[in-house]
């Protein structure tokens, strides 16, 4: 079953068609990278997926769920199952990086303030933040407040992540970083992913190599072609409000098509 | 046409945000933490403009009536004058558009900048509705704190009042107080302290609306705040009209 549909999705803002008859499945395990030129529909494309923003025409399903005429309250319960790092973090500014990855556990109420405590330093040892627990997202860098993104996304164990520009104006040692953390949740916690960029290196990176856990409990990173979770990892181009391209990291490189040679060079 | 369009569509927005506003009030979840830190931003954040406004205001009452009641010979009903005037007209006006300086242009900022740094997006994302969250606490705050604000102005302007008319007029103090007190009667001090209310509903509400709309980065945090400002005093001033001409017409 597929896991996110979208079926002949139509989006313009103010008269400017950004999506035109979108058409996208993703099943169980998959990942997919959405590339594409500023402007050309990405982040409406994951916006839609938790109902932020309302197709003109067209359904999207979550889960089999139609979600396009949702109300905001049942639109809630599909959005607890799925987490989003935004562009530039989008951290509550008035609260610390602890009080921002424990928000949904606390709005929530399901677990008790010890657990929400140890859950929240488990997510921020898991993307390297545990110092920063006490800071303000003002004090932070901005890798660090991509990671925090994705920590609080994390919370409460959502089925689908959706990554934003994660890698957007960060140094190359950073954005690999970022990566690293995309490739474990997609090899080791299972999770289903979106990743959005115009970014090529990190594309490059999460369609060409895996996280595999050694036998000693740390976490490499190796390049392959045919491991599983790397057939399953594959590139969307979009363009003029549509797929323009699919595939993997090896028909996206050996394409013949004028406009991906021009992306790629 | 297109600007009648965009009047209407104010209206609509508005119209549906007061709505939700209330509902929210009687649903789950409450966020009550939240409305008592933005009462005691609001509340007590505002004291000291509202102690400096009506203590001026109330000044400036004195020395001007005093001038034109002279030429009656009735300098000793400045007290009447300054206190009728304060409670029932000047009190909830000026307290509203201080507030609505300094409070309706947080509000907007505040939820502007959350707006263009996608924080709405990602507090609906993370399953909280901001209309719930955001919204309804700030109207809360200013509904329930302008009244109290605008009884410190009403006060404070009473003593500016006295002040002036005992070192400059020379006015006896319990005269003065006295003459005050008199000229109150209860339906003034019912005005008095519906119009805060419902200013301090319109402060809240446009402030959110406003910041809410926000469209276009830094900028358009900018003239989300002006719009805020611009668009409460209009409607303060409008209301106190209105509400004004009700309150005359069932009185007499």
């Amino acid at each position: 079953m597929s896991i996110i549909r979208f079926e002949n999705v139509s989006k313009s803002f103010q008269n400017r068609p950004v999506l035109h008859n979108f058409n996208m499945e993703i099943q169980t395990g998959e990942m997919k990278v959405i590339l594409g030129a500023g402007g050309s529909g990405k982040t409406t494309i994951l916006k839609m997926i938790l109902g932020l923003v309302k197709p003109d025409s067209g359904k999207v399903y979550i889960e089999g769920n139609n979600i396009t005429d949702l109300e905001e309250a049942e639109l809630n319960i599909i959005r607890n199952k799925i987490g989003m790092v935004f562009q530039e973090g989008a951290l509550f500014d008035y609260l610390t990086v602890g009080e921002n990855v424990a928000y949904r556990m606390r709005e929530n109420k399901i677990y008790d303030e010890k657990e929400i405590v140890e859950k929240v330093q488990e997510l921020l040892g898991f993307v390297g933040l545990e110092s920063s627990i006490n800071q303000f997202p003002s004090q932070l860098s901005g890798g660090m407040i991509r990671r925090a993104g994705i920590a609080r996304a994390l919370s409460d164990n959502p089925s689908i992540l959706l990554y934003d520009e994660p890698t957007a104006g960060l140094d190359p040692i950073t954005s690999r970083s970022i990566c690293e953390l995309v490739m474990k949740l997609r090899d080791i916690e299972g999770v289903i992913s979106i990743f959005v960029t115009h970014d090529l290196g990190s594309t490059t990176t999460l369609t060409s190599e895996f996280a595999e856990m050694q036998t000693d409990g740390k976490i490499k990173f190796k390049e392959s072609t045919n491991i599983l979770n790397l057939v399953k990892t594959r590139i969307i181009m979009v363009r003029g409000g549509t797929v323009f391209f699919e595939g993997n990291n090896d028909d996206f490189h050996n394409t013949k098509e004028e406009y991906i040679q021009e992306f790629l060079s | 046409m297109p600007f009648f369009y965009h009047i209407i569509g104010e209206i609509q927005g508005l119209t549906l945000l007061c709505i939700r506003a209330i509902v929210n009030v009687f649903q789950k979840p409450r966020y009550f933490k939240d409305t008592f830190t933005q009462m005691e931003a609001i509340g007590i954040g505002s004291i000291s403009i509202i102690l400096l406004t009506g203590l001026f205001t109330g000044g400036v009452m004195a020395l001007q009536s005093a001038k034109s009641l002279r030429s009656f010979g009735a300098v000793n009903l400045t007290g009447q004058l300054v206190a009728l005037s304060l409670v029932r007209e000047l009190g909830p006006v000026l307290a509203a558009l201080m507030v609505a300086g300094r409070v309706g242009s947080g509000i907007a900022s505040q939820l502007g900048s959350m707006v263009v740094t996608e924080q709405i997006d990602a507090m609906r994302a993370l399953g909280t509705d901001p209309t719930k969250k955001l919204v309804t606490p700030r109207v809360i705050a200013t509904t329930t704190m302008l009244p109290l604000l605008t009884i410190a102005t009403d006060l404070f302007g009473l003593i500016g009042g006295w002040l002036v008319s005992f070192y400059t007029l020379k006015l006896n103090t319990s005269l003065y107080w006295n003459t005050a007190m008199r000229a109150l009667s209860y339906n003034d001090l019912c005005e008095g302290l519906i119009k805060p209310i419902i200013f301090g509903f319109i402060i809240g509400i446009v402030g959110c609306y406003c910041g809410l709309q926000t469209t276009g980065g830094t900028r358009g945090v900018g003239l989300a705040t002006t719009r805020a400002v611009v668009m409460s005093s209009i409607l303060v001033i409008v209301a106190d009209f209105f509400i004004s001409k009700l309150v005359l017409e069932f009185r007499y």
